[in-house]
């Protein structure tokens, strides 16, 4: 899906990213903790946290997340949203909780970053 | 001989600018052409390296040198130094305050991440005294 139908399913506002709608996204996370996103496979996936620092943005950029959405209607601190400009990093701002947030994007198609292998996982017969 | 080599400061406690040298370093890669993984998985590391000097580490230096076959970083600060290197090297073993968990890290997976990424790890520490991170990344010739 397009930056531009995610922002229409979250209800998002764009605080910075506007020339990037048309930019595709089939893979979403979704923490506050950032050494799970410097751990995960989250390159070019969209990134749902209620943080709100600098190093939100930080990690992004090493680790590749191609946009980021605040949830709870959560704005950042100017300095994040200058930071997010130069690295050309999108974000958006939603009204919903990290869980319906979550919840939407899944129910449009929207994958985790390892759900076909855990797909695979449960579907592996018990053995005792 | 190493075909290029550049330091930057570290600053304890500077959540604010913690992650910039990475980025640059990144930069630096990319303008190289080099291979997108690869600069993803040291981009990784440094800042991983730079988040653990900022919070516990006091003052530090990171060091990225470029060679034809590999590049290599390395992080050294006059911290607090680790008591316990293998301790410190298990996936969630944290001696992280308040503070750095709610700015999102601190849950231990620093070090063992930073394992992870590079094809070679190495690090020494002293109590007291501060601890050096060595890792080195292979440039794969295609």
């Amino acid at each position: 899906m397009t930056l531009f139908e995610l922002k229409d399913i979250l209800e998002a506002s764009i605080l910075v990213g506007n020339e990037q709608l048309n930019r595709e996204f089939d893979k979403c996370e979704a923490s506050d903790l950032m050494s799970d996103i410097l751990a995960g496979l989250s390159e070019g996936s969209v990134l749902l946290t209620g943080l709100t620092t600098v190093q939100v943005v930080r990690t992004a950029v090493v680790a590749g997340v191609g946009a980021i959405v605040f949830v709870r209607d959560k704005t950042p601190p100017q300095a994040v949203i200058d930071l997010a400009r130069t690295e050309g990093v999108p974000l958006l701002t939603t009204p919903f909780s990290m869980f319906v947030s979550c919840g939407r994007l899944h129910a449009h198609g929207i994958t985790g970053l390892n759900e076909m292998k855990q797909l695979l996982i449960s579907a592996r017969p018990v053995t005792n | 001989m190493t075909a290029f080599k550049k330091s930057f400061n570290i600053k304890k406690r500077d959540f604010v600018r913690a992650g910039e040298a990475s980025i640059k370093i990144q930069n630096i890669l990319k303008l190289l052409n080099m291979d997108q993984k690869l600069i993803r998985r040291i981009a990784i590391c440094g800042y991983e390296g730079e988040m653990n000097v900022v919070m516990h580490g006091g003052d530090g230096i990171l060091t990225v040198e470029i060679d034809i076959e590999k590049i290599m970083l390395d992080i050294e600060d006059n911290g607090v130094g680790i008591e316990d290197i293998e301790l410190a090297m298990q996936k969630g073993y944290s001696t992280a305050t308040e503070e750095h968990r709610e700015m999102g890290f601190g849950a231990g997976m620093g070090l063992p991440n930073m394992k992870a990424n590079s094809d070679d790890f190495k690090i020494e520490s002293e109590k007291g005294k501060g601890t050096h991170v060595h890792m080195e990344f292979i440039v794969s010739a295609d």
